[in-house]
């Protein structure tokens, strides 16, 4: 080994914060390589004494084309896609307008407004989950992608953040913009939205895992398989199959987990630039 | 007919009065520097003025017009902020573009991807190109067209900043201190150029700063504001030729005027030290504190003879073309500040006696709340003193 692995760069402390993270890494990966395990795993494997990560019988094919074949897994994934999206369109379109409005403008009722949206990130789905869930039942309109938008439409926690990254930005751009003739609409569209890209990445980042995968609410008001999303789809799955042939709910789970692995590996430094932005973690 | 007028402009935020009924026009083409300390209420009132801020009351009118009520977008003024606002995601040409893109084109014309189908767009977006082309050429920053703010230097932001404001031809003009986040060698050079292209467009034009020589060297009219009040509206000569206010003197000129507390005497006389050396035009009550004022170039710093006040060099600084002498008068213990050519002042050391002396018509006197006192020197006469009583 040369003198220059022992440098300042690979000092010993370093090796120890690494095998630190590598572990940690480790310790949360591992239900996921798990599953990929034992998504290759025939039935009688998995249920072995003995705890292998490579399975003994290459059993990848049967569990995928199991998989594919039981639930629709297309329809799945286009209703996951789709709601996914609807949703993450409709809140950007309210929420920038509301934070903008808030951040930038003087109004008597900005203070009364500010308090109801910290009221609003208190207050989980949960608990209005009943109330939603009849209103949507009286109307009539269970088991539509209006119940799955609908109530995520308006995300507090984008206008929240939003708002934090419009206070930042100089007053005197708006002025200038105002002056050079463009309308409060007009200011968001060509100032503001263009200018606001790294919030409006790491918003979505939010919203998409979030709502990608949420089980709670399409179990609510979803019960028809045409409408359901992959998390949901998952649960039929295990429910048709008595919960026992685990190999291929894991492929199954493996094929709706793809997408956001494939888009953080995509977008991982966006990713990251969004959670350091906003100070949270998802 | 005034191209600007504004009158009894008023300004409270949260029970604090900013701009106390002031009133200002501008004449068509005229350059005016709103000059003051930070927190005059200056940069306020200019932000009424574009619309970005209402005023509590009064009336402001441009071009006849009254547009007190109306929006920024639609008054037609143009403004030049102290950081630029460049748009930071559109390059210099589409900066400058923004102002004739949102007056030339309809809304038709202006979405993305369809508006090259409107009727006359193509040609309305030939001639915004040329224009800016021409703007910027002018300014000479063509070379600059396809950067981004955040590829440029200061003072090539502020001509783009210039240059987006100008190529509108707007009504009024509007600057907030722009040349303030410049350095110093381009700051003098920049003031040069604004002076230039008003005088080419002669466009009305409001100035705010805090740099006196700025406004002084480049407007025709200088307004003094000092705490929310607007003390003087004059040429940048009568403003420090004869101040109206004790403030306007203490602001303008560098360095400072000398101020020294004083009294009045019988028949309105009033004393510098021990020598009686002004008279007011109109007699006030004796024992009234006043203030006097005498501009460091007009004491004299005399080394012999009788005449004047004893005083005693505690500081001097050599600035080349002249010498700033700090004096402590012996009688009253206040520092009086004097500017001598150097052959003048040549020899004065920390510690030299002098005798201090000014000619009696570069006194002015303040009253106690601040105004110039009409004065005349006083000359032992008794003829001319009861003339003037």
């Amino acid at each position: 080994m040369s003198q220059n692995a022992f440098t300042p760069s690979m000092s010993l402390g370093r090796v120890v914060r690494l095998s630190i993270l590598g572990l940690g890494a480790l310790v949360f990966l591992m239900p996921y390589i798990f599953m990929i395990s034992t998504a290759g795993k025939a039935q009688s494997d998995i249920f072995t004494s003995s705890l292998n990560l490579i399975p003994t019988h290459w059993f990848y094919g049967e569990n995928f084309a199991k998989a594919w074949s039981r639930v629709h897994m297309p329809t799945l994934l286009f209703n996951g896609i789709l709601v996914c999206l609807m949703i993450l369109v409709i809140q950007v379109v309210i929420a920038i307008p509301c934070a903008y409005a808030m951040a930038k403008m003087k109004f008597r009722a900005a203070k009364a407004m500010m308090v109801l949206i910290m009221l609003g990130l208190l207050v989980p789905i949960h608990a209005t989950a009943l109330p939603l869930y009849v209103a949507f039942d009286r109307a009539g309109a269970l088991n539509s992608y209006f119940s799955l938008v609908a109530p995520f439409s308006i995300s507090v926690f984008g206008i929240f953040l939003f708002l934090q990254f419009f206070r930042a930005m100089p007053n005197d751009l708006i002025h200038a913009a105002r002056l050079d003739g463009m309308s409060e609409i007009g200011v968001i569209a060509r100032v503001i939205v263009p200018n606001a890209w790294p919030a409006i990445t790491a918003f979505s980042i939010f919203s998409v895992v979030a709502h990608w995968n949420d089980l709670f609410w399409p179990l609510v008001v979803v019960s028809n398989q045409a409408y359901a999303t992959p998390p949901l789809g998952l649960l039929y799955f295990r429910a048709a199959e008595a919960g026992d042939d685990y190999g291929a709910l894991m492929a199954a789970t493996l094929i709706i987990t793809s997408p956001l692995v494939v888009a953080f590996l995509l977008a991982q430094k966006r990713f990251v630039e969004g959670i350091t932005m906003t100070g949270l973690k998802g | 007919m005034s191209a600007l007028t504004l009158t009894n402009i008023q300004k409270s935020f949260g029970g604090n009065q900013i701009l106390k009924s002031v009133s200002l026009d501008a004449q068509p083409g005229e350059f005016i520097a709103l000059v003051g300390p930070s927190g005059c209420g200056k940069s306020t009132l200019l932000r009424i003025l574009a619309g970005l801020e209402s005023a509590d009351s009064g009336e402001i009118v441009i071009d006849g017009r009254n547009v007190s009520r109306v929006q920024a977008a639609d008054r037609n003024v143009a403004m030049v902020f102290q950081s630029y606002a460049l748009y930071p995601h559109l390059t210099a040409a589409q900066n400058i573009a923004v102002p004739l893109v949102m007056r030339r084109l309809t809304r038709a014309q202006r979405i993305p991807f369809v508006a090259p189908l409107m009727p006359g767009q193509r040609k309305a977006v030939a001639a915004i190109h040329r224009d800016v082309r021409e703007m910027a050429t002018s300014l000479k920053i063509d070379h600059l067209l396809d950067r981004k703010p955040g590829q440029m230097s200061g003072g090539q932001r502020q001509r783009v900043a210039l240059a987006r404001a100008m190529v509108r031809r707007p009504a009024v003009f509007l600057m907030d201190e722009p040349l303030s986040n410049l350095d110093a060698n381009l700051r003098v050079h920049a003031r040069g150029e604004i002076v230039e292209m008003h005088r080419r467009a002669s466009v009305p034009t409001v100035y705010v700063t805090h740099d006196q020589a700025e406004a002084l060297s480049m407007a025709d009219r200088v307004a003094v504001m000092i705490g929310g009040s607007l003390l003087q509206l004059a040429p940048p000569q009568v403003i420090y030729d004869n101040p109206q206010h004790v403030e306007v003197a203490k602001f303008v000129g560098q360095p400072r005027i000398n101020l020294i507390a004083s009294r009045v005497e019988a028949k309105g006389a009033i004393a510098l030290g021990a020598e009686r050396c002004v008279l007011l035009d109109r007699a006030l009550p004796v024992d009234t504190p006043v203030t006097l004022g005498i501009r460091p170039e007009f004491v004299r710093v005399l080394r012999s003879g009788a005449s004047g006040l004893p005083a005693r060099v505690e500081r001097v600084e050599f600035l080349g073309s002249e010498i700033i002498a700090y004096c402590r008068l012996d009688a009253i213990g206040e520092t009086m500040i004097a500017k001598v050519t150097p052959a003048e002042g040549a020899g004065l050391a920390a510690g030299t006696a002098v005798r201090l002396s000014t000619a009696a018509e570069h006194i002015f006197v303040f009253g106690a709340d601040g105004a110039r006192l009409a004065a005349a020197p006083l000359v032992e006469n008794p003829v001319r003193e009861a003339a003037h009583g």
